[in-house]
């Protein structure tokens, strides 16, 4: 490996952690058995011959060909305005945008890796268990309310951004997360995210993804959710040349609910997965899915949907809904959602559909005068209403629906 | 024919029955009254052996046997018939085939000889033309897709044909109009007769018009408050259970 | 409809036999050596009297199975299987054909017996002359007896339709040119692993051929047996309606019981041309095994059919309520415009079976239809999947699919899974799907043992009502059956 031409894909990734090996914050061995994991395991679909279920439908090939750099933390760049905001860019944390949010500790200062995650399976846990530089802690003490608090991430031209975050919520605590990540150029966001929510505690956790089209995001979250607990779920993907959602929830006790939602709305040749693994570990949880793809040009969606029952979780109660709408000829919808059952005393159904937009009811609508464009803007918005409405929050579901709607103009001009 | 003593039962860790004592003679019709909530429906289930209920306390002897140690079958074999308030949807089971299947395995128990689907079949008519109902419902599947009128005359054509020698009724005339009532009320009684009693669980008067019973209990809180004639449930239909709860605390 | 209380009769009548198919019948065998090698294939080949340019296939395809390695997708747990350990030819003793039952080897005709088959039957499966020629019966049986088919009944009255049925080495001797036409051409020799090996080694199985607009006129049946210990049973089928054509084919099967694992990896070919239809039965019944899962057949099976044909028609109905292992997806390949595809399946898996079933449905022409109804049922310690694949090509424009996928567990040691794939790559398509998962419902059970029903009965009314839509699917004599199987299956699961 010489300085002067940097190596491209995985051994690119390889050569930065090679390099920065010394500087990193947290456990250095758990960094180097993550280089080693990830080294065997390749970036999917990258390395030739190897097959992995996991991710049947979607490659990272193109990213063998690519080379990034890490961010400094330093520039100029745009965001939202709000009260409790904590800003990344490239995957840096930005003091100098944030305000002060309590409970929150940078990574960089507090290095917490968490236990949920499999960085010896998941190749991209692997990388960013290789190269995290920063990340948001967060801890919301027992009982209480901490509103609402927007985690922000701005993705910078040239680089691979690999942040690790961290979020426990104390028994009965109470917080509404909204999760942006959007930027221009071509850019890597790999975050990995670990979330507890104890006995009792509710985490709204609304994730909206409008990144640039050049961009590749590559997003894994654990949740463990106790008994009584509830992690409430939602994630709009619109940005990106290829994104994935890569969701593991554990329902651990009895009463805990997980709520999994989203849509997808990709047009163009963008490709995006939202795979996602419940897994009902103790007795009596509910979870609930409902994840809509809307396809226009050439794109692809896929969904990936595991609802594991285990030995001794009676009482469980599971159901998935996934919907495809294909608004073009080009665009493909690959579905796999799966039922693993090992216990008796249980409920758990899923479905899926995959069609276009229903001819009659949309000459019905023509026919009371609506132009063909709005009518076709009203159904949109009507198929996707079953994902979006379990968002209550009314800050979260403006962002959602303003976020719809720019793409729907998108679509239309 | 059927004698409760001190029977008490509960669900979960929730007591619901706390010390029935109930005689119900050979022939005689017996109503149960009383608010929602106070136990006429467990008392049912427990009497059919529903195993979600835990029987804590007393006895149940009919016609001298101990039958709270006997299966939900071997009761419904020794004559026990329980009309469900909800009766139970069985999806691709149709309902001919479930009927003849159960008289066949009471019919068995009883060292009777089975009857083939052209014997059944014939009965099953006999009764469903006595009880003016339409011979299509023989063939749908048991309860699936049947109006909440016709679940409850499904009820009563299974007892038509099973034959018990002692019936519970829960509810069955809940939600039905005139002419439904007069055929439950009629299915009863033409079951009447020195070898059959019933208990008749029931919130309205209109029923017992029809079916006259020889004694009315009052049930709350899991016991029997009062007991008392037919003019019972005529008192209860003027001044309604409040009066009388007040007088008991 | 009185099938339902003969399912009853039937579970009392079993309770105490168990698995009432595991006789064994000692016959006089002329069996190959153990092993697998290209002597082996050549000796198949010759003692089959095949052309030439079939030992090269098989040859072909004994090179292309040597390269591939055994799947290991499947949610299946099994010891490695030593395909050197296998006999791969064993053959009753041919004599001349007996002129009465009284010839008949008293063995062979004990074994029928003990399958059910009526004795007129039995006559005419043992090959008593003139047998068939006394009154036509309904249903026309081949039955293969480990590695060949022993008897083919009313090949004559058939052929009087223009209908040949006969087994698949009688149909390399007599219809060369079809046969080099059709075979391997719906699952190619290197199509996967157990394909490949059923390619090189099978050693019979039945041949149908339906000419154009000809309409079956009666159904046909094969009965398969393993019977000699450490065989492996390698069948091939291969059914062909022209355009026009009908046909209803039922197959039934049985093992010994024994405490060894025997595999079974059978091929099914079927064609249907435009406006033809195929409706393919199964009741599946090997040897599945004793209730500590101790022996058991392992049942890898590669089951197609192509809708090659405009408006053609294929159904596969299968009732699964043996062998240790199953492994099979009966597809459908749909190439014709507005042909139609289908699926029908029960399973059961009881003690510790294990079933990975389901079907491939692949859209490619214009206004194709498919339609799966699955149900598992689940006991014991088994565990039951069903895995499915709906592909759409960007061809077939208006393409439909339904599916219905039903679990039910029984018990707390069981296991339950659905893993389906579904791909739309056309707008047009339209695809729904659906799955749950539950136990007996308690009050079900509760109201059927209010009215007189033992828990058993109760439980075998509820599942035989859960799998009807598929039952109602199977032809009479195989509904009966298949209820009565049913029942079998999930004894001593419940109470």
């Amino acid at each position: 490996m010489n300085a002067i031409s940097v190596p491209e894909g995985a051994a690119g990734f390889l050569a930065r952690f090679a390099a920065m090996q010394g500087r990193l914050p947290g456990d250095s061995t758990l960094r180097a058995a993550a280089a080693e994991a990830f080294r065997a395991l390749g970036l999917p679909g990258a390395s030739r011959g190897r097959r992995v279920e996991a991710w049947k439908y979607t490659t990272l090939q193109p990213l063998g060909g690519m080379s990034f750099r890490s961010a400094e933390p330093a520039g100029k760049i745009a965001i939202p305005d709000s009260p409790a905001r904590i800003v990344f860019a490239g995957g840096r944390y930005r003091e100098d945008l944030s305000t002060a949010v309590p409970g929150f500790a940078c990574f960089a200062d507090q290095p917490d890796f968490g236990e949920l995650s499999w960085p010896d399976r998941d190749p991209m846990v692997a990388l960013n268990t290789m190269l995290a530089e920063d990340g948001a802690i967060l801890t919301v003490p027992a009982g209480i309310d901490a509103g609402i608090v927007h985690l922000i991430h701005a993705g910078i031209d040239g680089t691979s951004a690999h942040p690790r975050h961290m979020i426990r919520l104390g028994g009965g605590a109470r917080l509404t997360l909204i999760e942006t990540s959007a930027g221009s150029g071509r850019y890597l966001h790999n975050p990995v995210s670990e979330i507890h929510v104890a006995d009792g505690a509710v985490l709204t956790h609304v994730r909206i993804q409008t990144d640039g089209t050049e961009a590749f995001h590559l997003a894994t979250i654990y949740a463990a959710v106790a008994a009584g607990g509830t992690y409430d779920g939602f994630t709009l993907n619109i940005g990106g040349r290829t994104t994935r959602t890569e969701i593991h929830a554990t329902l651990n006790g009895p009463g805990a609910i997980a709520h999994l939602n989203g849509a997808q709305l990709l047009t163009g040749s963008q490709h995006a997965d939202f795979t996602s693994v419940v897994r009902h570990a103790g007795p009596k949880g509910t979870s609930r899915q409902t994840i809509k793809n809307v396809l226009a040009g050439h794109s692809r969606g896929v969904f990936q949907g595991r609802i594991e029952v285990a030995r001794g979780a009676q009482g469980t109660d599971g159901y998935q809904m996934n919907r495809a709408l294909l608004l073009s000829p080009d665009a493909e919808i690959d579905t796999k959602p799966e039922l693993e059952i090992f216990a008796d005393d249980v409920k758990c159904s899923h479905g899926a559909t995959v069609g276009e937009l229903d001819a009659e009811q949309l000459f019905y609508l023509r026919s009371r005068g609506i132009p063909d464009n709005e009518a076709r803007s009203i159904l949109v918005r009507a198929f996707l209403a079953e994902a979006l409405d379990p968002v209550t929050n009314d800050i979260a579901r403006g962002l959602l629906e303003d976020a719809v709607a720019l793409w729907w103009e998108g679509q239309a001009g | 024919m059927l004698d409760i003593v001190g029977l008490t039962a509960s669900i979960g860790d929730k007591a619901i029955l706390n010390g029935i004592d109930l005689s119900v003679p050979a022939g005689e019709i017996h109503a149960i009254m009383g608010p929602n909530g106070s136990g006429k429906s467990t008392l049912g289930y427990v009497l059919a052996g529903r195993e979600d209920y835990t029987v804590t306390g007393g006895s149940v002897r009919f016609e001298n046997q101990d039958m709270l140690a006997m299966t939900p079958e071997a009761r419904a074999a020794a004559g026990l018939f329980l009309a469900f308030q909800a009766p139970i949807e069985l999806p691709g089971v149709n309902n001919a085939n479930f009927m003849r299947t159960a008289l066949n395995a009471i019919r068995r128990a009883h060292g009777e000889s089975e009857l083939d689907a052209v014997q059944f079949l014939k009965l099953a008519r006999a009764e469903m033309k006595r009880l003016s109902m339409d011979a299509e419902m023989l063939r749908r599947n048991v309860n699936v897709g049947f109006s909440g009128g016709e679940k409850k005359r499904n009820e009563v054509l299974q007892m038509a044909i099973l034959r018990p020698r002692f019936a519970v009724l829960d509810e069955t005339d809940s939600g039905l109009d005139i002419d439904a009532l007069k055929i439950v009320a009629d299915g009863v009684n033409s079951l009447r007769g020195p070898g059959f009693s019933a208990l008749v669980i029931t919130h309205h008067q209109r029923l017992l018009d029809h079916l006259v019973p020889n004694r009315v209990h009052v049930l709350a809180g899991g016991r029997i408050l009062r007991s008392g004639g037919p003019e019972l449930a005529k008192e209860l239909e003027k001044n309604g259970y409040g009066a009388m709860l007040a007088e008991a605390a | 409809m009185p099938a339902d209380n003969e399912t009853l009769d039937t579970v009392r009548s079993v309770t105490q036999s168990g698995y009432k198919w595991g006789f064994e019948t000692d016959i006089e065998m002329d069996v190959a050596p153990k092993g697998l090698s290209p002597d082996t294939i050549r000796l198949i080949s010759e003692r089959k009297e095949e052309p030439s340019w079939m030992l090269d296939w098989r040859l072909k395809a004994y090179a292309a199975w040597l390269q591939m390695e055994e799947p290991n997708w499947a949610r299946v747990d099994h010891p490695r299987i030593d395909y050197q350990d296998i006999h791969y030819y064993a053959a009753p003793k041919k004599k001349a054909g007996p002129k009465s039952l009284d010839e008949v080897d008293p063995e062979l005709l004990k074994m029928y017996e003990k399958l059910g088959i009526p004795l007129k039957e039995r006559a005419i499966l043992a090959g008593v002359e003139g047998a068939d020629q006394e009154q036509p019966r309904q249903i026309a049986v081949d039955a293969v007896f480990d590695s060949v088919s022993v008897a083919t009944t009313f090949q004559e009255t058939l052929l009087k339709a223009g209908v040949i049925f006969c087994p698949i080495s009688e149909a390399l001797r007599k219809y060369p040119d079809l046969m080099r036409q059709y075979i391997g051409s719906v699952v190619p020799v290197g199509d996967n692993f157990f394909a490949a090996l059923n390619s090189a080694v099978f050693t019979d199985g039945s041949f149908v051929f339906i000419p154009k607009g000809v309409r079956c006129p009666m159904e046909l049946s094969t009965y398969f047996r393993i019977n000699t210990r450490g065989t492996g049973q390698f069948e091939r089928t291969l059914i062909i309606a022209e355009a026009g054509a009908h046909v209803s084919y039922l197959e039934g099967c049985t093992a010994p019981q024994r405490d060894e694992n025997q595999l079974h990896a059978a091929v099914v070919e079927l064609v249907a041309m435009d406006d033809a239809t195929i409706k393919y039965s199964t009741v599946q019944n090997w040897y599945p095994g004793d209730a500590n899962g101790l022996g058991g057949i392992y049942n890898f099976v590669t089951k197609r059919g192509a809708c090659l044909g405009d408006r053609s028609k294929i159904s596969w109905t299968q009732v699964e309520t043996g062998s240790a292992i199953t492994w099979k997806y009966p597809s459908c390949v749909l190439h014709g415009v507005d042909s139609v595809g289908e699926f029908y399946s029960v399973a059961v898996t009881n003690n510790h079976q294990q079933a990975d079933t389901g079907t491939k449905m692949i859209h490619i022409g214009k206004g194709s239809r498919s339609t799966i109804i699955s149900k598992g049922i689940s006991a014991g310690h088994s565990n039951n999947t069903y895995r499915g694949l709906v592909k759409v090509l960007p061809s077939a424009s208006g393409a439909r699919n339904f599916t219905q996928c039903d679990s039910l567990l029984i018990g707390e040691d069981c296991g339950a899974h659905t893993v389906p794939y579904i791909e739309s790559r056309n707008r047009s398509a339209k695809i729904e799907h659906e799955a749950t998962t539950s136990k007996i419902n308690e009050d079900q059970l509760f109201y059927c043992r209010q009215r007189g029903l033992n828990e058993e009965d109760a439980v075998n009314l509820i599942v035989n009502g859960f799998c009807k839509e598929v039952l109602k699917e199977l032809p009479m004599e195989f509904a009966v059956e298949a209820q009565k199987l049913l029942a079998v299956s999930l004894e001593g699961s419940v109470g």
